[in-house]
């Protein structure tokens, strides 16, 4: 396929000039023929839409030459092709072809690996994306985002705004020429921290003292800081261009709203959070109110927005596992994996035998923690005050505590590599994980479910609340367990299967209600067939040689040669999914997370509409978000 | 008081006669500063506040087996207005920054700050990000750091005690509660083209006079 194509397949010509700007000490040759084959399906697409149009684009999926064709394209995809889910969408600055790729990737929600397809646009903002909402609405925020860090236009989208920073944040901070004000080097380790062998603080390197950067002649005495917006404006409107049918806001006093009971009332604006106790963090929502019915919500996210994307370009491949712990920090293990597989497809190595269940042992323990904590902190947020919740910290200290005796660390395990794991599991280690998976755990489970799935006032606050079908739920990219919990069998251990997952006898548990009461039942469900994968894994692991975990040499530098990748796993909050963009040097060109919890935030909105205050915090627990993976 | 904790031994008091015979038994002396410190040592309210990973491992302290409560500090509360403690429990990005500044403002005197882990002591493993603050420090003042990435609950009940130490050794005569004149604020920091911390907007101001000497225009391609 390679040889039919013209080796120019990208809109802006390319010389094939040396790529110097973005990445100096990057050893950038990409190789001839890297031009990806077409798949079947996308031959389909080519020949619908024509070889102008329709190219294959380096390493993976097909580039879309025009940009301007991308919603016709991804509307074919959807509608004729049967690839009914957006999984992720990002966006990759390729600074010395004067270009942002954005990057799409869409599923069968049957399964089967996702289908990828780019569009290039110039990087002086000139030309604008028409927006994927009307074809996935799951676009809204990854648009958002990408808009917000490589300052890629969409049209048609129904709130561009930014998301992660602030309006009136100076520059596109993703951008490979956009420096931080502590930039040190485009790759670690950087010797500014050492120079001459003393160490230096960022404080005494950079002009403001500070990590900040203010553009030269910035005056605060005329500046006006609007960092929120016009997202009250916005809110006061009504409609706000989504599909949605939201009344506007009536702001006159006789208006009469609600009318059944005849009482005049008046919509209000409230902010619940940043510092809210039901928030699970720091997420803001701002809710417009009539009497305790929500009749419209905006997320306002980015207050944990740590520059993950950014810092993981500067670092090393290897540097990046740790920071995977910091993604979603209650499942610290599950985010390792869909690194380290994303990388070793890349690197084009597997894991040991033993090394493989290992992984698969941690991360199905992290997935039983996780919706235990999930399962406590939803109580919380029904103001089951810290009763059940504390039973449940109770079992997953247990958990932790073997995480503890193996890796080091109760949360942050850094435990994945690159071929392998760290550290294996000791005799007594490993009749310990089947003491608490054969004995310890299952009881636990039953406890749960004899204390809260039969429970009157759990039942009454949770059946009917938060509901979307599941058309709406595959529109908006959901998943994990509050897609199956609306009766969609997608599971990435089973639709896309990666590490031996194909091996063991499992379940993929559906339920059909669709609310908050399935979410928490299908979390419940969730952890006995974990517990199947495991008696299984735990008695399987026996047969590999102890002490195997780790294929060919333990490494600190490694060479990924260049190419892309988007690996995903099923941690227990949804897909995720790692974008990942090598050019053969040493870090990331391109390190991106397809966070689940960001994308299941999408349909939030939809969801609390028509929903009391008090529910939207119920439905907000049952997504089961975590902040350090929404924000990054 | 401590003069008569000093010059009187204890003896003397439970024989004087103003002390009536059943209480003899019953009376101790100390100062009112040690008094105080007791009573305020062992009743902290923390404001229920989390920022990232660290809330985690703080809501782990304060459940089932590490068991705040033992030391008093159990009481969380989600209004600053009722808390005495502020666990800045996690990475401080700069969107968020201005936000804890305003909920520290908001607390009563007198008032704790614990930085917990290594973003809220430092920036941590993120301090080269650009929506991080490199610490709480660079705003609040910070009575107690405690090292970790995530500090593990031990540690941040240790961070306790030392607070406890610190608040045993403050004295009324001299803590600036009870001085005269206002409580410190901490001026809100403005989100801007990038964190704005009022308390430099002068030096900010004579910066974009003199624009030349400003070299910190790195956001153009230095390569």
């Amino acid at each position: 396929m390679a040889e039919t194509t013209p080796a120019a397949a990208t809109p802006t010509p390319t010389k094939p000039a040396p790529k110097a700007a973005p990445a100096a000490k990057h050893t950038d040759k990409k190789p001839a023929g890297t031009l990806a084959t077409l798949t079947p399906e996308m031959m389909v697409v080519q020949q619908h839409f024509g070889e102008a149009l329709i190219q294959p684009a380096p390493y993976e999926g097909f580039l879309v030459t025009d940009p301007a064709k991308v919603r016709d394209v991804a509307l074919f995809l959807r509608d004729e092709l049967g690839f009914e889910t957006l999984s992720n969408q990002t966006a990759v600055d390729y600074l010395a072809e004067n270009a942002i790729e954005i990057v799409y990737h869409v599923s069968h929600i049957q399964g089967g690996k996702p289908l990828c397809f780019k569009t290039r646009i110039p990087r002086d903002e000139s030309v604008a994306v028409p927006s994927l909402t009307p074809v996935y609405p799951g676009a809204e925020f990854q648009e958002r985002e990408i808009y917000d860090l490589y300052g890629a236009r969409f049209s048609d989208h129904p709130d561009l705004r930014r998301i992660l920073m602030w309006e009136g944040f100076n520059g596109w901070p993703m951008r490979r020429d956009w420096k931080e004000a502590y930039y040190e080097g485009d790759t670690k380790p950087f010797d500014s921290r050492w120079p001459g062998g003393n160490h230096k603080l960022a404080e005494e390197r950079v002009p403001w003292a500070d990590n900040i950067n203010l553009p030269p002649g910035f005056d605060p005495a005329t500046y006006v800081a609007n960092p929120d917006g016009n997202i009250y404006e916005s809110m006061l409107e009504g409609g706000n261009g989504h599909d949605l049918e939201v009344p506007p806001l009536d702001t006159g006093a006789d208006a009469v709203i609600g009318s059944s009971s005849g009482l005049k009332t008046d919509q209000i604006i409230v902010n619940m959070g940043p510092q809210h106790p039901s928030t699970h963090g720091v997420l803001r929502m701002v809710v417009r109110i009539d009497g305790e019915t929500i009749t419209d919500l905006k997320l306002v996210l980015g207050y944990l927005h740590r520059n993950h994307e950014k810092i993981g370009e500067r670092n090393t491949w290897l540097h990046n596992i740790p920071y995977t712990d910091r993604l979603d920090y209650i499942c610290g293990m599950a985010n390792e994996m869909g690194y380290v597989i994303g990388v070793e497809r890349m690197m084009g190595i597997k894991p040991t035998e033993r090394a493989e269940y290992l992984r698969v042992i941690m991360a199905e323990l992290t997935r039983i923690q996780s919706h235990f904590w999930a399962i406590g902190f939803l109580l919380n947020d029904l103001g089951a005050f810290y009763t059940p919740a504390l039973y449940f910290i109770t079992e997953r200290d247990l958990i932790i505590d073997l995480f503890e005796s193996v890796t080091g660390s109760r949360m942050m395990c850094n435990y994945m590599r690159f071929g392998g794991v760290a550290r294996d599991f000791t005799p007594e280690q490993l009749a310990r994980a089947r003491e608490l998976v054969f004995e310890r755990i299952p009881r636990a489970i039953d406890e749960l479910e004899r204390l809260l799935s039969d429970n009157e006032i759990i039942k009454a606050r949770t059946i009917g609340v938060g509901y979307m079908s599941a058309e709406r739920s595959i529109a908006y990219s959901l998943t994990g367990p509050c897609l199956r919990a609306v009766g969609v069998p997608y599971d990435i251990r089973r639709a896309d299967p990666y590490s031996i997952y194909d091996r063991f006898d499992f379940d993929i548990p559906v339920l059909y209600g669709g609310d908050v009461y399935d979410r928490y039942r299908i979390r419940v469900l969730e952890m006995r067939q974990s517990l199947r994968i495991l008696e299984q894994a735990l008695n399987q692991i026996d047969q590999t040689p102890a002490g195997d975990i780790q294929a060919g040499k333990k490494a600190y530098n490694h060479r990924v040669p260049a190419g892309q990748t988007y690996a995903r796993v099923e941690t227990p909050k949804g897909e995720l999914g790692f974008y990942l963009v090598s050019d053969g040097g040493q870090n990331p060109y391109r390190y991106h997370v397809r966070s689940s919890s960001f994308i299941n935030l999408t349909s939030m909105r939809e969801m609390t509409i028509g929903q009391k205050v008090a529910d939207a915090v119920v439905i907000l627990g049952s997504l089961d978000i975590v902040l350090g993976e929404v924000d990054r | 008081m401590a003069e008569l904790a000093t010059n009187q031994p204890i003896e003397e008091i439970k024989n004087d006669p103003r002390v009536p015979p059943e209480l003899n038994n019953n009376v101790f002396i100390t100062t009112l500063d040690k008094l105080y410190n007791w009573g305020r040592k062992r009743s902290m309210w923390p404001m229920l506040f989390g920022l990232a990973c660290c809330a985690i491992e703080m809501i782990c302290t304060a459940a089932s087996r590490h068991d705040l409560a033992r030391f008093g500090w159990e009481l969380m509360r989600p209004s600053p207005r009722q808390a005495d403690l502020m666990i800045v429990s996690g990475t401080v990005t700069k969107k968020m920054v201005p936000q804890i500044v305003r909920l520290y403002n908001q607390m009563p005197e007198p008032r704790y700050v614990i930085a917990m882990g290594a973003c809220a002591t430092s920036g941590g493993p993120f301090k080269e990000g650009y929506n991080v603050v490199s610490g709480i420090d660079k705003f609040l003042p910070v009575d107690v750091y405690i090292p970790g990435c995530p500090p593990r609950p031990e540690a941040l009940l240790h961070g306790f005690t030392k607070l406890q130490e610190k608040i045993e050794k403050q004295s009324l005569r001299s803590v600036s509660w009870y001085r005269k004149g206002e409580a410190t604020v901490v001026p809100v920091p403005v989100l801007g083209p990038d964190l704005i911390d009022l308390r430099r907007s002068q030096e900010i101001v004579a910066r974009a006079l003199a624009p030349q000497t400003a070299p910190a225009a790195s956001a153009e391609p230095t390569a």
